[in-house]
């Protein structure tokens, strides 16, 4: 009993001491990292991590450690300030924004360096179950918009229709229902920005309206409605596609590797008479692409080792050439010389800016 | 005689309204019954189904399909200087030797395409597995060995029956692919063995090489964090308070606080650990320490109101027997009472360890929901947990991983069981009964 006792009354000093333990260490443990570390997009996140392997099992360097934050939860983390408690690179699904480089530059995150690693294909897909879907960006902004034309001169009013019928009498008569991405997700943004906007654009009214209320246009262009027939499923592509396996009237919102991957169980939708094959998506035929970027801090490429060496493995061809690894995991290379001139600013880390 | 009557009259009546409501009673008790036993059948049928579809879609994720080739350990690809230098050993393209052998197997590819669609029926493994090989025995180099190499995710798939071939299939598998398979399987070159890999390797974006044997260490350290901060801390309040504070309005504020934070959801411990151990300490993102931080934060509550429970049922005469010999408060509490109610603490500790273990939440907001190749190295290391890789390759597209995250699960579940078990187990064993 009394060992007992006794043994509490240690493992309680040791409590304490463990305790004490954070106050104590990180300033010998941050001084020390010798990994680089990656946050961002979700969507670069597949791409990132196989480059991160290669990387970490080709050189003498740590395999960097990669986490998925989205790409404005990364870029808020990677702008936060230059030291080895910040992230060293930010991969994200759209591009760095104004706001983002003025906060980066006002936490002394000055020098960044912009680098285009492919192109993403969103695909707005089905179980194969279904019969496969023609449809045209004009349709999917009639279907998914807050609110739509009316019909009746320049005015519009909250989204009426309730079946891809109502939307345009060629298409089936099911009931609209598409499972896509939260808000925080850098797909929705580019899915509202390339489909919606796209379509909405055929307005000539709303289109006129740009130049006149940017505000007001992005704001009518992109707004998704919220009466349930765009259902939030949550960052995770993986369940969308396996919610659309046992609902074949739904469609799902997600990125191509996905569709790749899965094609025996879901088929992408034909968007204004292409459909979403690798082949169209690189050639840029296929509307509703995107270029995915990362970005690196300049001032960490000196003080956490193999920075530049991971921006070699990236930028190089066996990675993300029209025949490397990245392109079996679903990347959609870029022409030659757009890939010529980011490995060239990759080397020379270019100063980036807007 | 009447009154006799009367009361006998009176009885019978009773007894008949007696009966007439027993129907009544013991009609209310089947019911009652009954309605118990299907909740547990339920229940159990609930439990069956998640262990069935868990197991039936994970169990074949502890096999894997292994290629076997016979690789010639060229001198001339490996070593052309016979250096013997293990710098020039480890930076050989032994990529090289797994085409070289493929060809060789298939002579009649020829074409640029088919040559690439040829090498990617072997993981891109093979070539790490054959510079393991050389580095560790380089007396290999100059000879042929058969080495059994883990076959790409897809093949991998293909043969244990998850797609199809052609249109039918993904599309990722074409008739030329599937027409090498065929020639494998007949030259019995091709086959399911045990999956290693699984168990001894890190995370890995190709299932094949995908294991999760980095998560259970990153489990065991963030758990191992947990244990020594919480259970000593939890302990310690409960004691105090339990024993020796007074009963007044501030004790009652903390006892009502820690009831709460028993309820308070995961994910605010985890927003608390991002501004106080990351943002205020600086410790390090990602690391086992900062979640075995929070998530001792979290089962605190827990543990310290399991603890104040089996205080509460040590009884009185203990403590007043200890005092009335002449025992200080003191030595009342560390002698006699505190062992008493050890093994029940020591249970509630651990069912608030089983928690801890399956938490993905709080560890989303401190960067351990990350990709993490090497297996951490210590509690200031890098590191994710199981559950977190369960999360993580959920989400992978790759077909593949679906099976490799019910075998994920299967093995949580398994240390769940185990850890509950051994709570059973100190109970039962140490548990005293008055």
């Amino acid at each position: 009993m009394k060992k007992i006792s006794g043994m509490a009354v240690a493992l309680m000093l040791f409590a304490a001491a463990t305790l004490m333990l954070p106050v104590l260490m990180p300033a010998a443990d941050a001084a020390v990292r010798n990994y680089i570390s990656i946050v961002g997009s979700s969507t670069v996140y597949p791409f990132a991590t196989v480059v991160a392997e290669q990387f970490g099992k080709t050189t003498k360097f740590k395999t960097p450690k990669v986490e998925s934050t989205g790409s404005g939860g990364g870029l808020k983390l990677f702008c936060s300030g230059i030291g080895v408690q910040h992230p060293d690179i930010t991969n994200a699904s759209r591009r760095i924004k104004k706001s983002e480089v003025k906060k980066c530059a006002k936490n002394g995150v000055r020098e960044i360096t912009e680098i285009k690693i492919g192109y993403d294909g969103i695909v707005i897909a089905n179980s194969r179950k279904a019969k496969r879907m023609k449809i045209s960006r004009k349709d999917l902004f009639l279907a998914l918009a807050k609110d739509v034309p009316s019909g009746i001169g320049e005015s519009l009013i909250p989204n009426p229709y309730r079946t891809w019928k109502d939307v345009n009498p060629s298409l089936p008569d099911i009931k609209i229902e598409v499972l896509g991405p939260p808000p925080t997700s850098g797909t929705r943004d580019a899915f509202a920005e390339l489909a919606l906007q796209g379509g909405c654009k055929k307005f000539s009214w709303i289109k006129a309206m740009k130049k006149k209320d940017k505000k007001r246009y992005k704001a009518v262009c992109e707004a998704i409605r919220e009466d349930g027939a765009y259902i939030e499923a949550g960052e995770n592509d993986m369940l969308i596609v396996k919610k659309l396996e046992g609902n074949p009237g739904a469609f799902g919102v997600f990125g191509f590797s996905f569709l790749d991957q899965n094609a025996d169980k879901i088929q992408g939708s034909i968007i204004d008479g292409v459909e979403p094959t690798f082949e169209n998506i690189a050639s840029g035929q296929y509307p509703l692409s995107r270029p995915l970027y990362f970005y690196v801090k300049k001032a960490h490429a000196g003080m956490i080792p193999g920075i530049k060496e991971y921006i070699k493995e990236f930028t190089s061809e066996k990675a993300w050439g029209p025949e490397g690894y990245l392109i079996d995991k679903g990347l959609i290379p870029m022409p030659d010389r757009e890939r010529e001139k980011f490995r060239r600013d990759g080397r020379n880390l270019k100063n980036f800016s807007m | 005689m009447n009154n006799i009557g009367g009361i006998q009259e009176n009885s019978g009546a009773r007894l008949q309204l007696i009966k007439a409501g027993l129907k009544r009673r013991y009609a209310k008790e089947k019911i009652f019954r009954t309605l118990g036993i299907t909740a547990i059948v339920i229940a159990l049928m609930m439990l069956t189904v998640l262990f069935v579809t868990i197991t039936k879609n994970g169990y074949s994720a502890f096999q894997q399909t292994f290629i076997r080739l016979k690789i010639t350990f060229d001198a001339s690809v490996i070593d052309p200087e016979h250096t013997g230098d293990t710098g020039v050993l480890s930076q050989a393209d032994y990529g090289r030797l797994v085409k070289k052998t493929l060809r060789e197997m298939f002579p009649e590819v020829k074409k640029r395409r088919e040559k690439r669609d040829l090498y990617s029926i072997v993981s891109s493994g093979a070539a790490f597995q054959l510079r393991k090989m050389v580095m560790d025995d380089p007396g290999l180099i100059g000879t042929t060995q058969t080495v059994w190499v883990p076959a790409d995710d897809d093949i991998d798939m293909l043969i244990k029956g998850y797609i199809k071939t052609g249109k039918e299939g993904t599309g990722r598998i074409k008739a030329d692919k599937a027409a090498w398979v065929n020639t494998l399987i007949e030259n019995r070159a091709i086959e399911k063995r045990f999956n290693f890999a699984f168990f001894t390797g890190g995370d890995s974006r190709e299932p094949e090489l995908a294991g999760i044997w980095g998560a259970v260490v990153g489990s065991l350290y963030t758990m191992f964090v947990t244990l020594i901060l919480s259970f000593p801390l939890g302990v310690a309040t409960a004691v105090y308070l339990e024993e020796f504070a007074p009963k007044n309005i501030w004790t009652d504020i903390i006892e009502v606080n820690i009831n709460n934070l028993a309820a308070v959801p995961s994910i605010v411990f985890g927003l608390l650990g991002l501004a106080v151990f990351l943002n205020f300490f600086g410790l390090p993102r990602s690391a086992p320490i900062v979640g075995g931080l929070v998530l001792t934060l979290m089962t605190l509550p827990t543990i310290i109101i399991a603890s104040r429970v089996s205080l509460q049922s040590v009884p009185p005469s203990i403590r007043e027997g200890a005092l009335g010999v002449g025992a200080s408060k003191m030595q009342s509490v560390m002698h006699h009472v505190l062992p008493l109610a050890l093994p029940g603490m020591l249970t509630g500790t651990i069912i608030g360890m089983a928690r801890a273990l399956g938490e993905t939440a709080p560890l989303l907001m401190i960067g351990m929901v990350a990709f993490i190749v090497d297996i951490p190295a210590g509690i200031f290391d890098k590191a994710t947990v199981l559950p977190v890789q369960i999360y993580l390759w959920a989400d992978s597209p790759e077909r593949a991983f679906a099976e490799r995250t019910s075998a994920a699960i299967i093995v949580l579940l398994a240390f769940l069981l185990i850890m509950n078990a051994l709570a059973v187990v100190l109970r039962k064993k140490f548990e005293k009964r008055w």
